[in-house]
């Protein structure tokens, strides 16, 4: 009985949508308001705060048909900059399904980062941006009682608030062990409330921050991560479930580190550049055909970045080698996938121009 | 050939291309903010237009002296206000259909990598499927502009407008066909993918061909006419006849002037118009010699422009198709007066001269004979 009631709902608005060919009704209920369509996905920016000197989180009030978050993971975002659209990608800050059913992204501007530093400084109330339903495993398992440690560095902190603020929402707050590492104490992005986390949750939350920059201390090097320095924060280590998120250095040091001790299995991480193979530096580029458009390149910078500084705007998504938005054929010569180091030379081969830099002349459709 | 005949050596020709190039490359450099906020507000003001002219039609209704009963009631209100509803609906579409439709699926606003507005997955208020359409006039009309028996646009296989088109009888009735076909002219433009011939006299391919792209084109069609012929009537009830009436006035109002203005672009006196032998071996220079030299302009301020699509700047749009159209005033300065520099013909005028002769060609090719050859080409012939 359910099933034809909805499918005469269904031919209803089938019926209605006819009225507005070519478009459909959701084309005109968005010019009243935005947040309203189904045909697209939309945020509003409510509210923008500065929680550090190069960082801002935005709150957006998603369109209606969102679905909500588990907390971890991350969005699509897209943005016009001068007149053109880019997308990246952000953790949710926020803890799934707030009362006022909004959402933060937190976006730290990035040395040379277009995107991140057009959403800090140029992006305001009242703007409307597209964005993407939430995606991502990087999450906490549902059911199993966990003993988290959450191992953060920087912006790395913003997949890891969210699970922080849904434990504090529901207030189940497990035993947490949280190294967090940041240049100094003013560049803590949310750190007055992991602080008030410490003080309201004593004995359970155990907040470790640490301050690679701070004066007094000899070299930052041996504030990062090492075996002592673990040992000492969280002797129990080998009975916790670690999540991490920072930069890839850190992320290949944990993996690392675990993986000698056998705990690979129990480390959960997250990263917003894809992991580059270690590359001598001195990798040869080449001439990149393009759409008819020759374009110099060097052998360490994707392709997508080469194309887009020559004034191109070739299709794109995550840019870190995982939508496949960017796909583009080889017609012959050589890339390099910059997260394997590997070299394709196969014509015909799919390239994710995102992730591949050009190792010697190359043409691509 | 006609190329040869004007007073340029390759060499000049090539130079007069690189120019073309550059103003291109620095206007496509250019593109910004200002642009994407130009098609956005653009879209959003046809949109909203198309739906209140919809609902003052509508609303028409309540003053006719057949229904209700109270003082407003009378004829007069009812035709004045139906009017300014079919008025409004006739120019939301125009905009639908030139400056924002037939502009996208250029490929112009492309550039924004905006996921709605780009050539790719656009869709338009037109009984012609975009895909289809994309192909008569992106690749046939603009690739071969002009050249007899290859660009379809030239008389639409319909008329002759070029003293060069061999004459026959048919043709004396073409001033009616021509009324007939600019009250029809959407429909004239989907069916154009289809070639009859070929239905009856091809082979097995040409004929499944045909038949799929007729398929493609009921689907659209059907839609189209279930939206303004049935739905929209229907919603008003008793008054169906009056407002399927309504929404046919303002389909041929669209009709008639997207006609005119085309015909504008191509078909005025000083037009020049190829052989087949013209384009073998062409370059690219002398491609944009033949967009040049093949389309006219019509002089207008900024809100003709912009109801003609700015096609009142054919020539920079077949010299620049994928431009967005909002830069061609701005082009059209600078391409005039490197036409001026080069000593070629810019073929530009008022309206009332570019439809008037027009329209005369149309009348006069109707008899056998006639000259179309350019006078400026007369003029400029150096042998």
């Amino acid at each position: 009985m359910t099933k034809s009631v909805k499918t005469l709902k269904q031919r209803f608005m089938s019926l209605i949508d006819l009225m507005a060919t070519p478009l459909t009704l959701s084309h005109y209920i968005e010019l009243v308001n935005p947040l309203w369509v189904s045909h697209k996905l939309q945020a509003e920016v409510v509210d923008v705060w500065d929680e550090t000197k190069s960082s801002r989180t935005l709150t957006l009030r998603p369109g209606r048909n969102w679905r909500t978050h588990r907390a971890g993971q991350y969005i699509r975002v897209g943005v016009p900059i001068d007149g053109k659209h880019f997308t990246r990608t952000y953790s949710i800050s926020s803890a799934p399904e707030r009362r006022d059913g909004f959402i933060t992204i937190t976006v730290k501007v990035l040395d040379g980062g277009r995107m991140s530093r057009h959403l800090v400084r140029n992006v305001k109330k009242g703007a409307y941006l597209p964005i993407g339903l939430p995606q991502g495993d990087f999450v906490l398992p549902q059911a199993a009682p966990t003993l988290p440690l959450f191992i953060t560095a920087g912006s790395g902190i913003t997949p890891i608030m969210s699970m922080l603020r849904n434990y504090a929402v529901v207030g189940n707050v497990p035993d947490i062990v949280h190294i967090h590492y940041a240049p100094h104490a003013y560049d803590v992005i949310f750190g007055k409330e992991l602080k008030q986390y410490a003080e309201k949750y004593q004995g359970l939350y155990h907040y470790h921050p640490i301050f690679t920059r701070e004066l007094g201390y000899r070299t930052s090097k041996e504030r990062h991560f090492n075996a002592e320095q673990i040992e000492s924060l969280c002797p129990d280590w080998r009975e916790r479930d670690v999540w991490a998120c920072g930069p890839q250095s850190l992320l290949d040091s944990l993996e690392e580190f675990f993986k000698e001790n056998g705990r690979e299995q129990h480390l959960h991480t997250e990263r917003f550049l894809a992991a580059r193979a270690n590359l001598s530096g001195d990798e040869s580029g080449g001439v990149v055909t393009f759409d008819e458009m020759k374009v110099e390149a060097n052998g360490t910078t994707p392709l997508l970045r080469v194309l887009e500084d020559a004034g191109m705007n070739p299709d794109h998504g995550c840019r870190m080698g995982i939508c496949r938005s960017c796909d583009r054929t080889l017609k012959s010569g050589r890339v390099r996938d910059l997260r394997t180091g590997a070299i394709i030379e196969e014509s015909d081969s799919v390239v994710q121009i995102c992730i591949c830099a050009a190792a010697g002349d190359c043409e691509l459709s | 050939m006609t190329q040869t005949r004007l007073p340029l050596n390759q060499h000049e020709i090539d130079e007069f291309g690189k120019e073309l190039d550059e103003i291109y490359e620095e206007t496509i450099q250019s593109l910004g903010t200002k642009d994407e906020r130009y098609i956005k507000r653009l879209i959003a003001i046809q949109r909203s237009m198309a739906l209140i002219s919809r609902l003052v039609i509508f609303a028409s209704l309540v003053f006719l002296p057949t229904w209700l009963d109270h003082a407003l009631v009378s004829w007069i209100t009812f035709y004045s206000i139906v009017g300014i509803g079919v008025f409004f609906l006739a120019i939301s579409k125009i905009l639908e259909n030139m400056e924002i439709s037939h502009n996208v699926m250029h490929g112009q606003w492309d550039w924004m990598r905006d996921p709605e507005i780009n050539s790719t997955v656009w869709e338009w208020d037109h009984a012609s499927p975009a895909d289809q359409w994309k192909k008569t006039h992106n690749v046939v009309h603009h690739t071969w502009t002009n050249v007899l028996y290859k660009d379809h646009d030239v008389g639409y296989g319909l008329l002759r407008v070029s003293s060069e088109q061999k004459w026959r009888p048919r043709y004396l009735l073409q001033p009616l066909y021509n009324i007939i076909l600019a009250i029809f002219f959407e429909w004239g433009i989907g069916i154009q993918e289809m070639n009859w011939k070929k239905f009856f006299s091809g082979t097995a391919e040409q004929k499944t061909h045909f038949s799929f792209v007729f398929r493609r084109f009921r689907a659209k069609a059907a839609r189209q006419i279930m939206k303004d012929y049935v739905l929209w009537p229907l919603l008003s009830g008793p008054f169906f006849f009056y407002v399927a009436g309504a929404n046919a006035l303002a389909n041929i109002l669209r009709n008639i002037w997207t006609n005119i203005i085309i015909f504008c672009g191509h078909f005025p006196d000083d037009v020049y118009v190829f052989k087949k032998e013209d384009v073998e071996g062409e370059t690219r220079s002398s491609w944009y010699l033949r967009q040049l030299l093949g389309s006219a302009n019509i002089k207008g301020g900024r809100l003709f422009s912009i109801m003609t699509g700015n096609l009142n700047h054919q020539i920079e749009h077949h010299l620049f198709p994928d431009m967005p159209s909002n830069r061609y005033p701005q082009v059209a300065h600078r391409v005039k007066a490197l036409c001026d520099r080069y000593g070629l013909p810019y073929n530009t005028g008022s309206f009332i001269r570019q439809y008037g002769t027009t329209t005369w060609k149309i009348w006069r090719l109707a008899f056998p004979g006639g000259n179309t050859e350019p006078s400026n080409q007369r003029a400029v012939d150096v042998r």
